[in-house]
């Protein structure tokens, strides 16, 4: 797509119109823009196409509300366009050279972009920078993939706003069939993602269950909850004050299904209070399936599971409150965690229950770790399902990501050795946007 | 069919939002933008069925008379106060000067900036907890944490200033939170995004199928 400037009037103070296609910053867009993309400019050497209608009134300043005596900042020029690439064709990059005046204390204030379907306009502000400034990307909402626009740059100042001398088009948005910078993730998923169906596969061929380590975290909520049965008191269990986007209230609800199951089997009460109403639904699905598969079905409680609020500190309100009145003996909090970490667990230690905590949210693991009896971290709340279940092929998938462990070290060692060295292929190959 | 059919809607947009994150091209974008916007919807409608369950489990202890039963009430009446006003003043319910939003500069904000402000007593008491040292770990974690105080504090400055830069108390805090701490958070943080992702996977392929509830 050829860049066309859009000769017009001077401003008369340098005689240089439509040199957009020929500026250094111009050239040095064109040598950096990829040519495979479509809709790229190709800003040198395009010939320019000037289309005599507005451009004398483009170019005058406009001086409502200037400061008077003082001079209209003389205009940017050449602005250069270039579609981003690697995206669904929702922005453009735009460059300039900035006024002249820019080295005159106290003349230029800023820039301000403009976006028309046509050279004529009507304008459309899409941008204002600072002085200084001499580049921006157009990514407003009202920007369409595959509509032709026509781009303006204006220079504001106390004396007022002075229009380039010409407009820049047309400019096109184009989207990509693959994001160029997101092949390392690609690879790295694939790899992993082979890794844990090969050990899923393993295992369901062998029936046979891999070894995982004892994680004492997990085995202690069956501990805790024994120990609520023996004081015939609830147990608390708090999923994290996400919503189901979050993969940590995922696994919440998951692990929820097994701790119902054993509540259920020592038929003590349950108490799961929740934040927000998809999980909310979830949670009582997977109560109900844990009293089911207990071969308790009778003893479900639908009011077990509680909707409270989505907002974090009514949650903690709530969730404090209970500590406070039904004092629960046993508090298990999985899942995502923020400030309101350290309010449930103080409190929750306060109230002498014993306390289970997971999280992935390294921030918040400290405080779980000093107020809460055990904490899993990080990836041990994702291991806890397949470890409760044992199912083998649940825990194949734990080798899996135990096996890509390995493989990250090994490329964390390999790119320290080559940034040692100066090679940075290997970082600029896993740099993504 | 009543496993089947979820499992396989599952596996299906599973696969295509990951397509999405590589393949920014309108022909896989813009029904991954449609499918995100149906998950805003359908979440729309579950906060009906949370505010029933919420009226109905606070109905019921207030009439049972349970423990605690007027905070019950209060909640109640403030869910239907609010709710009632906000459906008289409309669309504009979040304008400036509205009745709702008194409600939430005045009673929400504050009750929220209170629940906030526990934190700092919560804080005290769980460092106090935390600095005893009984083992060697609680050691080390005692003197880091003391170095890193210091080293955050103009008198730890003063106090060290006389030092080569490096010894410097303010130095050495830096180092423990560019060094050892950023170490052990990434290392957190990398098994935790491949748990998510195994836990994705398995989901996505029926391998871990508990959240279509336990009957068949």
């Amino acid at each position: 797509m050829p860049h066309v400037e859009h000769g017009g009037a001077d401003d008369g103070r340098d005689g240089v119109l439509g040199r957009a296609g020929l500026t250094a910053t111009g050239l040095l867009v064109a040598l950096l823009a990829p040519p495979a993309h479509p809709g790229t400019t190709a800003m040198a050497g395009a010939p320019p196409i000037v289309i005599p209608d507005t451009a004398a009134r483009a170019a005058a300043p406009d001086t409502t509300g200037a400061v008077p005596g003082v001079p209209a900042p003389r205009p940017a020029r050449g602005l250069v366009w270039k579609d981003v690439p690697d995206d669904a064709g929702r922005a453009v990059d735009l460059a300039w050279e900035a006024s002249p005046d820019e080295g005159v204390a106290g003349r230029v204030d800023g820039y301000r972009l403009l976006r028309s379907e046509s050279p004529g306009g009507p304008w459309t502000v899409v941008d204002s920078v600072a002085a200084g400034v001499t580049a921006c990307r157009d990514e407003s909402g009202s920007l369409q993939r595959d509509v032709a626009y026509f781009y303006r740059v204006d220079t504001r100042g106390p004396g007022g706003v002075t229009p380039a001398g010409s407009v820049t088009g047309p400019v096109l948005a184009t989207s990509q069939w693959f994001n160029h910078t997101r092949w390392s993730v690609l690879v790295l998923t694939m790899l992993f993602f082979a890794f844990v169906l090969f050990f899923i596969q393993s295992a369901q061929g062998e029936g046979k269950k891999p070894f995982v380590r004892r994680i004492p975290g997990i085995d202690a909520i069956e501990e805790a909850i024994g120990r609520a049965t023996e004081m015939g008191r609830p147990v608390l269990y708090v999923p994290g004050v996400q919503d189901i986007e979050d993969m940590q209230t995922v696994q919440s609800l998951i692990i929820l299904e097994s701790v119902a199951k054993t509540t259920a089997r020592y038929e003590t009460p349950l108490k799961v209070p929740v934040t927000y109403p998809i999980p909310f639904t979830i949670a009582q699905e997977m109560v109900k399936g844990g009293y089911l598969h207990a071969g308790r079905p009778e003893q479900y409680d639908p009011d077990s599971v509680t909707f409270v609020s989505p907002e974090q500190f009514a949650y903690v309100a709530a969730i404090t409150g209970v500590m406070m009145r039904d004092k629960p003996a046993a508090h298990i909090f999985l899942g995502a965690f923020f400030a309101e970490s350290l309010l449930l667990a103080e409190a929750g230690f306060e109230s002498g229950a014993i306390q289970v905590a997971g999280t992935a949210n390294a921030d918040q693991l400290p405080f779980f770790v000093v107020a809460c009896d055990y904490t899993l971290i990080g990836e041990e709340l994702f291991a806890a399902s397949a470890y409760l279940s044992g199912e083998p092929k649940l825990v194949g998938s734990l080798k899996g990501a135990d096996l890509m462990k390995i493989a990250i070290i090994l490329l964390v060692l390999a790119g320290c050795v080559l940034e040692t060295f100066g090679q940075h292929g290997l970082t600029r190959w896993l740099a993504t946007q | 069919m009543k496993r089947e059919i979820p499992l396989f809607v599952t596996a299906a947009v599973g696969l295509f939002m990951i397509l999405s994150f590589f393949v920014p091209h309108q022909v896989v974008s813009v029904p991954a933008d449609f499918l995100q916007q149906c998950a805003i919807i359908v979440v729309a409608f579950g906060i009906v069925l949370g505010g029933a369950n919420l009226l109905r489990v606070n109905l019921e202890a207030v009439a049972r008379r349970e423990s605690g039963w007027p905070y019950k009430l209060v909640l109640v009446a403030g869910l239907i106060v609010t709710v009632v006003i906000g459906l008289v003043e409309g669309r504009d319910f979040q304008a400036t000067g509205t009745r709702s939003t008194w409600i939430y500069d005045q009673v929400y904000s504050s009750m929220t900036a209170a629940m906030f402000a526990l934190l700092a007593f919560y804080i005290a008491s769980a460092a106090f907890r935390a600095f005893r040292i009984r083992t060697v770990e609680a050691a080390l974690l005692a003197v880091a944490a003391f170095l890193v105080m210091m080293g955050r504090v103009p008198l730890g400055g003063v106090l060290t200033a006389g030092l080569p830069a490096p010894f410097r108390v303010e130095s050495v805090a830096q180092w423990i939170m560019d060094v050892p701490q950023n170490a052990a958070n990434r290392a957190i943080l990398i098994g935790a995004a491949l748990g998510v992702m195994a836990t994705g996977l398995r989901v996505i392929l029926g391998i871990e199928r508990s959240y279509l509830s336990g009957e068949d």
